[in-house]
């Protein structure tokens, strides 16, 4: 029994559980936990407030379920909404009182914090279940007026900045599993970029989920002030679990005029075993709103991991001459699930936008690319270019491209093209031919095919990506 | 509306002869349309128009009861003189005439259904509200190594008697191994503000093949629904063609179940619209064996404030390797209000295949314009040469000549 379970856990590289005794909130979604949450982090009135009106919003409100993978019904009332490493009561002062036990965490999946403050120029906000553990890299960034912390931290020094921008872009009145954010987000990061100014690093979160049976509703808010540049950077990993669990974020960016935002992620969440059990539910909202004019949002991301992933990173194209893009490489193995892609809104004049997503779908994995494109009446002059491809690795998996396309506006083109074929026979022969082993060959095509994708994303992340396509596709070949 | 709906279905069951098991399955077909009434936007293939709003706000209250008795008088005149064909003349839903002069009498059967099919559909309402209302079910047999000899014109009429009325007609072709038949479904409207839904129903068997060519020029404010299933076996061919233009609203769907290896469906459509139309073309090819093929081509033209949707599905099942899908919409607006919707789905589970769909929207080629103003041509004629090569990409896709320059005639496109 025991060497099966150690047997499981050798197939996901990352699945361990640090054993930090949590500090939670009581079971249950109530309004009482929501004011438990709201008291522990000693948020103002107004949150607090805003925060319930969420909830009554949610009361109302039903889950959605027009999505293609279909999941078992979440007890809402069966999780935990607040969950905290008890020994973090009182906020370290520096990254030497942490919790050694959590260091080690963070050492396996790869991000000794004290070295990467050295060493790659990298600032991290890690997220350790709900509460930020440390954050690095602050001076440097202070020294340019950069803002850089968790959200909680932000709701108590920048409290200004927050109200005016909290819930402008996902109102509290969005759709099910952002308002239930609303009502219960616990943690995440906050970026405020001044005016004028590029941020002379990446900005990057490692996200993990520990505790079992905790839901995760992580809150991310990115202003970029105008004339301002900021890449962010958001990986994730999570250690092996049983039962699932829900994660279900909010991000939220605003670009002002002149402004440019870039947001990546490579989601590596455990994804279940081979049999479809366990497994993350990734259902996060992400969404960018190019206020000012000559503003830019661009999402990139890789998505590797979770059984089910459901997410639709979007941009609200409103200040004139706006930019969004959306590079996605999705790749499902075994039994994962994904209906991802993007909306691009165009609201504004001479809007341009761009999406480019590679689906691969192997083993009897199940994946969905869903798009909206809408040029609106008074979008004079924007574009749109669409191109979704999908890659199939046997008969047993499907890959579907679901794209809306709404056109309002006479002056304005769209271009849209989807492809869905498999590896081609010749090419594996090529390669095979030239030494290269069947995987490799594979991984080798997989490679180019993802490569439009993976160049857009900043240099340390796309190593990282690229090994892990490779790693994800692992055993879905012959 | 449920009363309405019940006292007319009462009155009519009582004023036309039906058997018991045929009105066993339209008491049956009653209930199901009760239970789920019009479809609307909540359903995604109704997220486009909603015809329930679409019926509310253009006729308001619905009349369901049809009367068949009442004789309705064929005016030869509205033939058409340049080809010699065979014709079906339906007005108001009711067939008043079946030629079939020039074919060989006893290589066609035709009956009536009695056991009429409920339909492979999906939560489709408007296939029930068919089923109840519409009159004894033709079918059309064309018998093993037959081909038509000349085109069938099937003349779909109504007159001023009906108004505010809902019209259901059905209509079945079963073709016989190594058949085939040509078929032009002309509509010819008279009335106003009447809710139209057709139903075809095709079965190819093996080596068959359908053309189907259906064309709705005339101005009216009629809303249409017209569902089209075809079901092919092995090496049959179906190819549909679809010209969209006259009536207020319109939704063609077209469903094609590739069962046979080898077997091909083409679907190329138009909408040309203008004033405040509202067209949706839906197509859904099913490849449900291996080695088989499918091919659409939509081309819109929107002007005023019309609206124009297309939502094509190609589904592959795992079954169906070898599969050939290929997709494209493109759409031109010609005005500030008007309208492109798109949704070209994908859907496949299998991995030996090739499928693509491409789609476009956008004004005319600012380029192309200016080059033909600076070889002497005025804006306009510069726009409508434009248009016209546009569109006639479609119609040059038509594979009977014949057919081809009677439809180039009467759709006004050289």
């Amino acid at each position: 029994m025991r060497d099966k379970q150690i047997e499981d856990l050798k197939d996901y590289k990352y699945g361990f559980s640090t054993d930090i005794e949590s500090f939670k909130a009581p079971k249950g979604l109530n309004e009482e936990v929501i004011r438990f949450i709201s008291n522990i982090k000693k948020e103002p009135d107004w949150l607090l407030q805003w925060r319930l009106k969420a909830f009554e919003r949610l009361k109302v409100l039903k889950e959605p379920d027009w999505q293609k993978p279909k999941y078992p019904k979440i007890d809402y009332q069966d999780l935990y909404y607040y969950s905290a490493p008890k020994s973090f009561k009182e906020k370290p002062k520096n990254l030497e009182d942490l919790d050694p036990k959590l260091l080690e965490t963070y050492k396996k999946l790869g991000i000794p914090l004290q070295e990467q403050k050295r060493l790659n120029g990298i600032a991290v906000d890690a997220v350790f279940d709900s509460v930020s553990v440390a954050t690095t890299f602050k001076d440097t960034l202070t020294e340019k007026g950069i803002i850089f912390c968790s959200i909680s931290e932000a709701i108590q020094k920048h409290p200004d900045l927050v109200r005016k921008y909290l819930g402008s872009v996902i109102p509290i009145t969005d759709h099910f599993f952002a308002t239930l954010n609303s009502a219960v987000f616990t943690d995440g990061s906050f970026v405020y970029i001044p005016p004028n100014v590029k941020c002379p690093m990446e900005l990057s979160t490692y996200f993990r989920i520990n505790a079992s049976d905790t839901g995760q509703f992580e809150r991310t808010l990115i202003i970029a002030d105008k004339g301002s540049y900021v890449s962010y950077l958001e990986g994730c990993t999570a250690p092996m679990r049983d039962e699932n669990q829900l994660h279900a974020a909010n991000v939220e960016l605003i670009a002002l005029d002149d402004a440019e935002i870039k947001y990546s992620t490579v989601q590596n969440w455990y994804p279940g075993d081979k049999d479809g059990k366990g497994g993350i539910y990734n259902f996060v909202t992400k969404r960018g709103l190019c206020k000012g004019k000559n503003s830019k949002i661009s999402w990139t991301q890789v998505e590797t991991g979770s059984a089910i992933t459901w997410k639709y990173p979007s941009c609200i194209l409103k200040g004139d001459n706006s930019i969004g893009e959306f590079y996605s490489i999705a790749i499902t193995n075994n039994h994962q699930k994904a209906d991802t892609g993007t909306k691009m809104i165009h609201l504004g004049k001479n809007t341009k936008s761009k999406i480019i997503s590679k689906g691969i779908s192997a083993g009897k994995s199940d994946m969905t690319y869903r798009g909206l494109v809408d040029i609106s009446k008074n979008a004079f002059n924007s574009t749109n270019y669409t191109q979704c491809d999908s890659l199939l690795m046997g008969n047993k998996c499907g890959a579907h491209t679901v794209p809306y396309i709404k056109n309002k506006n006479s002056n304005s083109n769209i271009a849209h093209e989807a492809t869905t074929s498999k590896i081609s026979e010749d090419q594996l022969h090529y390669c095979q031919q030239r030494g290269l082993n069947q995987e490799e060959a594979v991984g080798l095509i997989v490679n180019g095919f993802c490569k439009e994708v993976l160049q857009q994303l900043p240099m340390e992340f796309a190593v990282e990506a690229q090994k892990l396509v490779g790693i994800s596709l692992e055993g879905s070949v012959g | 509306m449920e009363q309405k709906l019940k006292t007319d279905f009462d009155k009519f069951i009582s004023t036309s002869n039906f058997s018991n098991q045929e009105i066993k399955l339209k008491k049956q077909a009653l209930d199901n349309f009760l239970k789920n009434g019009f479809p609307s936007r909540k359903l995604e293939n109704w997220k486009f128009s909603d015809i329930n709003q679409i019926i509310q706000k253009n006729i308001g209250e619905l009349v369901f009861y049809n009367n068949y008795n009442i004789e309705n008088e064929v005016n030869d005149d509205i033939f058409i003189k340049e080809i010699e064909h065979n014709k079906i003349v339906i007005i108001n839903g009711k067939v008043e005439r079946l030629s079939f002069e020039y074919e060989e009498s006893d290589k066609i059967n035709l009956t009536t259904l009695d056991n009429f099919n409920q339909n492979p559909n999906e939560d489709n309402s408007l296939l029930s509200l068919n089923n109840s209302f519409s009159n004894k079910i033709r079918n059309i047999l064309v018998k093993k190594n037959y081909s038509f000899k000349k085109p069938l014109i099937i003349y779909q009429i109504t007159n001023e008697k009906v108004s505010n009325t809902n019209i259901n007609f059905q209509l079945n072709f079963e073709l016989e191994e190594n058949s085939s038949i040509n078929i032009i479904n002309l509509s010819d409207d008279n009335s106003e503000k009447n809710f139209i839904n057709n139903l075809y129903n095709f079965n190819l068997s093996k080596n068959a093949i359908l053309k189907n060519y259906k064309i709705d020029k005339k101005n009216n404010t009629n809303i249409k629904y017209d569902y089209s299933s075809i079901i092919q076996k092995e090496n049959s061919i179906s190819e549909t063609f679809i010209f969209s233009s006259g009536s207020d609203y319109v939704k063609n769907e077209v469903n094609c179940y590739l069962e046979g290896k080898y077997s091909s469906a083409f679907i190329n459509g138009i909408h040309l619209l203008s004033k405040n139309k509202n067209h949706e073309i839906r197509t859904k090819t099913n490849h449900l064996y291996e080695n088989t093929k499918s091919y659409q081509l939509i081309k819109s033209v929107i002007d005023d404030s019309s609206k124009s949707v297309y939502q094509g599905k190609i589904y592959v099942n795992s079954k169906a390797q070898k599969t050939d899908g290929y997709q494209l919409s493109k759409a031109v607006l010609l005005n500030e209000q008007a309208e492109f919707n798109a949704k070209p789905e994908l859907e496949i589970y299998a991995d030996d295949v090739k499928c693509s769909h491409g789609s476009t929207s956008g004004s005319l080629d600012e380029d192309s314009i200016f080059y033909l103003m600076s070889r002497g041509l005025d804006q306009k004629t510069a726009k409508e040469l434009l248009i016209n090569g546009f569109l006639l990409d479609v119609v040059e896709k038509i594979t009977d000549e014949e057919i081809k320059k009677l439809i180039k005639n009467i759709i006004g496109l050289n």
